[in-house]
């Protein structure tokens, strides 16, 4: 009877669940926990996208006229937990849900139901981090940082610590998910050195995840007993050392920018090589800078720390570690390039946010190369060029290359095409006004502003002005994507073909448009030829 | 032909000017913030040109490359596209392309890491310094104690340094001031300017000792040329020699809570003499009229004399700590 009742639940292999409930709270279908990710993602984007409008806005001229200091302090605290932790890195989980299974032809990820769980953490590790702006005492002001003893001053710590705890199980369930999935379902054929550079990215990252996020646990732990349970880890009046938190939390913190970054390469050396009617230049390069740049991403956590008086011999240390990483990074940039020359290129929605990704990335990793100087950075240090720097890196980066890769995969989840027109009209406005919002701050800092000031003297008046009109535009630019995401889910009439794009190879392409609930139940054959580096040799 | 006769000398002079402007006023005039500022200041300080200089040469390299890079691209864009007829070609790879890539940027980097590391060393170097300010970040005002001046003990002078009440009015929301209007001397002040500025004298090496009794800050001035973080519990030292008398202003440079925004630092570089005289009367005025002080006391008068022997034993004694 248990087998039959079991067999029963099971008989329909073709379609989802028909009860609302039951499809996308219980479920434990890759795709549609990647569309959760994708969708939770996207409301944290504009979530956090509202805290950044209220610092530009008030932040629009000199003075204070909206906020009070406390209020700002807790915006920009917020602002990046909810952009890291809740828009960049769920969306790049929700990438990797649906397309890491379809890229090596596995019938769903390894373990399924645990999908369902890591998933289903995050809505309440974020209802617990915002339930703070409504708490008496308000949420966290002390920086994403959370640097002591500063954020041991705020009332929200142990929330925060919780919901930092619920992020960070949440990822290393996903990270674990998706190592299974990638070192044992690949069909057969499926070599490690014939994976996409996307999923040989995501594979990287994380164990990158795995490594640092109990890390944090540690150290906000430790903020924990520290506020509440009369320890003395960070406090000096006790024989701790406040240095030591923030050791410990860019240990995790300097891969953890990386593991934003890793996956948006994988999904830019998809995308480019598609557009360009090329196989990607050097591809066993690629795979072997993602690995170096995650090794080089272990030692050098003490750049974000040049100012708090490390011994000479660290600074150094640090300093050339750091001035490494061009290495690895400029080898991507060189050999993306070098994928475009020579090729045929079109230039769809997807392949301008990829060459915007290219360019603006290269710029964020320019500022990077300056910021590793430590003489010159402790100039730069805490400045607003800085704040130039990681969101080049992070908007342009990370941010434009998940927004790529939802253009590049939409016809393939949803089966219309998107409208390319509003796609074009989406990427114009955000490629200009990024820039409009992001450069003046490298002026901003070189003239003495420090971040995370409510207000400022009136000498940076102008650009803060300019980068302010930038950030709402960017801002409202965005609405235009979600219109085109809706369109192309619900309105579309225009059938996308199974391969959607003329130059796209891979497994993913071998499905129908779009992907049936159930793909690859029984293991592809491979033909070398249709996958993108089938044949390469180096 | 006038103008062309006219033009060179304009030239010259517009650039023996600025040059005049960077190496002589340039301290005072440039070396705070100004309106359309667009790079980094030269700083008024014998160290600064370093963070300046590697400022210069790295923004320089990166243009280069981005040159050459984004050229590279925008040359791939326009020629190889597909509504022109191109073809893709089949190759991808290049080792000759790809060993060349990789080494130029190495040989980049180790000259770049040459200069930083000599800025870095000439920085840590603190000995040899003839004066010593203590400097103490609490929420959210600064503290400044002077510990000695040319090897001779200063007791008793120390104070708070925190927002002017200019500045503290104005920023209130929605206090109907106008942050503009809020100037010393035509130059905006606003945010940047303190009820009382750490004094100290120019051509002289002067160790910070830099901590905090809270949080932790970050004690900034531009002009200076670096930033050091003030920690509760740590005693950081950093060292300035400033070449040219002038105001510095700069801000906390570490989150520090509601009002972080809201405590500048500003440093009055006087002349030598000027600063002892200076000193003294802040010494005397923190001196009780009738002698009660100990043994070492000697009149005000004398301090602007006395310390010639013993400015020389201070090196001596620091070296070893070096």
């Amino acid at each position: 009877m248990a087998h039959a009742a079991t067999h029963d639940h099971h008989d329909d292999h073709h379609g989802a669940p028909s009860n609302f409930f039951v499809r996308w709270c219980m479920s434990t279908n890759h795709k549609d926990i990647g569309t959760l990710y994708l969708v939770f993602s996207l409301l944290m984007f504009f979530i956090g996208g509202s805290f950044a409008m209220v610092i530009r806005a008030e932040l629009f001229k000199p003075g204070m006229q909206l906020v009070q200091p406390y209020f700002f302090n807790e915006m920009t605290t917020m602002h990046a937990l909810v952009m890291i932790f809740g828009a960049v890195m769920p969306a790049f989980v929700g990438l990797g849900n649906w397309m890491i299974p379809l890229m090596i032809g596995a019938p769903d990820m390894a373990l399924p139901r645990m999908n369902n769980l890591s998933f289903w953490i995050l809505p309440f590790a974020f209802a617990l981090l915002l339930s703070t702006l409504f708490l008496p005492g308000g949420g966290p002001a002390g920086g994403w940082t959370m640097y002591p003893p500063l954020s041991l001053q705020g009332e929200s710590v142990a929330y925060v610590v919780f919901a930092v705890h619920l992020m960070g199980i949440s990822s290393i369930m996903g990270a674990i998910n998706i190592i299974a999935t990638i070192l044992n379902m690949r069909a057969p054929g499926m070599d490690l050195l014939k994976m996409p550079v996307f999923v040989w990215s995501w594979l990287i990252t994380a164990f990158l995840l795995i490594a640092v996020m109990p890390v944090l646990a540690g150290a906000v732990t430790m903020l924990l007993t520290d506020k509440y349970f009369g320890t003395s880890f960070f406090n000096a009046a006790g024989g701790g050392d406040p240095v030591l938190f923030q050791h410990i939390f860019w240990f995790f913190g300097h891969p953890e920018v990386y593991i934003m970054i890793l996956p948006a390469f994988g999904l830019v050396s998809e995308i480019i090589p598609t557009f360009a009617r090329k196989p990607i230049f050097g591809y066993k390069a690629m795979v072997f800078a993602i690995a170096s740049i995650a090794f080089l991403s272990f030692i050098v956590w003490a750049h974000h720390m040049f100012a708090v008086g490390l011994p000479l011999g660290g600074e150094i240390f640090f300093m050339y570690a750091t001035m490494l990483i061009a290495v690895p990074t400029g080898v991507k940039v060189f050999n993306w390039v070098s994928t475009m020359w020579g090729g045929s290129m079109t230039f769809e929605t997807p392949m301008l946010f990829a060459i915007a990704f290219v360019i603006l990335f290269t710029i964020g990793g320019f500022s990077g190369l300056m910021l590793a100087l430590a003489p010159a950075d402790f100039q730069y240090h805490d400045s607003y060029f800085v704040v130039a720097h990681f969101h080049y890196v992070l908007v342009t980066g990370a941010i434009f290359a998940i927004i790529a890769a939802t253009y590049y995969w939409l016809p393939k989840w949803t089966g219309h095409m998107y409208s390319e027109t509003w796609g074009k009209i989406h990427f114009w406005n955000s490629v200009i006004w990024v820039n409009v919002l992001f450069f003046p701050q490298h002026f901003l800092g070189l003239a003495g502003m420090p971040r995370r000031i409510p207000d400022y003297n009136v000498a940076f008046a102008n650009f803060n002005m300019i980068s302010s009109i930038g950030g709402f535009l960017f801002g409202a630019s965005q609405l235009i994507f979600v219109g085109v995401v809706i369109h192309c889910c619900f309105f579309s009439r225009k059938k996308a073909p199974d391969r959607v794009w003329e130059g796209a190879k891979g497994l993913e392409w071998t499905v129908p448009s779009p992907a049936p609930y159930h793909t690859f139940e029984v293991p592809p054959v491979i033909h070398d030829e249709e996958l993108a580096h089938g044949h390469v040799e180096d | 032909m006038t103008s062309g006769g006219i033009r060179p000398s304009g030239f010259k002079r517009a650039v023996t000017a600025a040059l005049f402007a960077l190496t002589m006023f340039g301290g005072v005039a440039l070396a705070n913030p100004q309106p359309g500022q667009l790079n980094m200041t030269r700083g008024a300080s014998t160290w600064s040109p370093e963070a300046y200089f590697l400022n210069n040469v790295a923004f320089g390299v990166c243009v280069v490359i981005g040159i050459l890079v984004f050229g590279a691209m925008f040359i791939a864009m326009f020629r190889f596209r597909k509504s022109r007829g191109a073809v893709a070609e089949k190759w991808s790879h290049n080792t000759t392309l790809e060993i060349v890539w990789t080494t130029i940027p190495v040989i980049i980097l180790i000259v770049l890491a040459y200069l930083a590391t000599g800025g870095l060393r000439t920085f840590a170097d603190t000995t040899g310094s003839e004066m010593t300010v203590k400097v103490t970040g609490y929420q959210w005002k600064w503290r400044y104690d002077y510990v000695d001046y040319k090897g001779k003990a200063i007791e008793k002078v120390g104070f708070m340094s925190k927002l002017d009440r200019e500045s503290d009015e104005t920023r209130q929301l929605d206090s109907g001031l106008d942050p503009k209007s809020v100037q010393v001397d035509g130059y905006n002040t606003y945010l940047i300017n303190v009820d009382k500025p750490l004094v100290v004298p120019v051509g002289t090496k002067i160790r910070f000792v830099i901590t905090a009794g809270d949080v932790i800050h970050s004690w900034w001035v531009p002009a200076l040329g670096w930033k050091m973080d003030a920690i509760p519990g740590i005693v950081n030292a950093a060292w300035t020699n400033i070449t040219e008398p002038g105001v510095y202003r700069g801000q906390c440079a570490e989150l520090c809570g509601q009002d972080h925004g809201f405590m500048p630092i500003v440093v009055k570089a006087l002349p030598k003499a000027e600063f002892e005289k200076w000193l003294a009367d802040q010494e005397a005025a923190a001196t009780p009229p009738a002698p009660a002080a100990p043994a070492s006391a000697p009149a005000p008068a004398s301090t602007a004399a006395a310390p010639k022997t013993a400015a020389v034993d201070v090196p001596v004694s620091q070296g070893h700590q070096g």
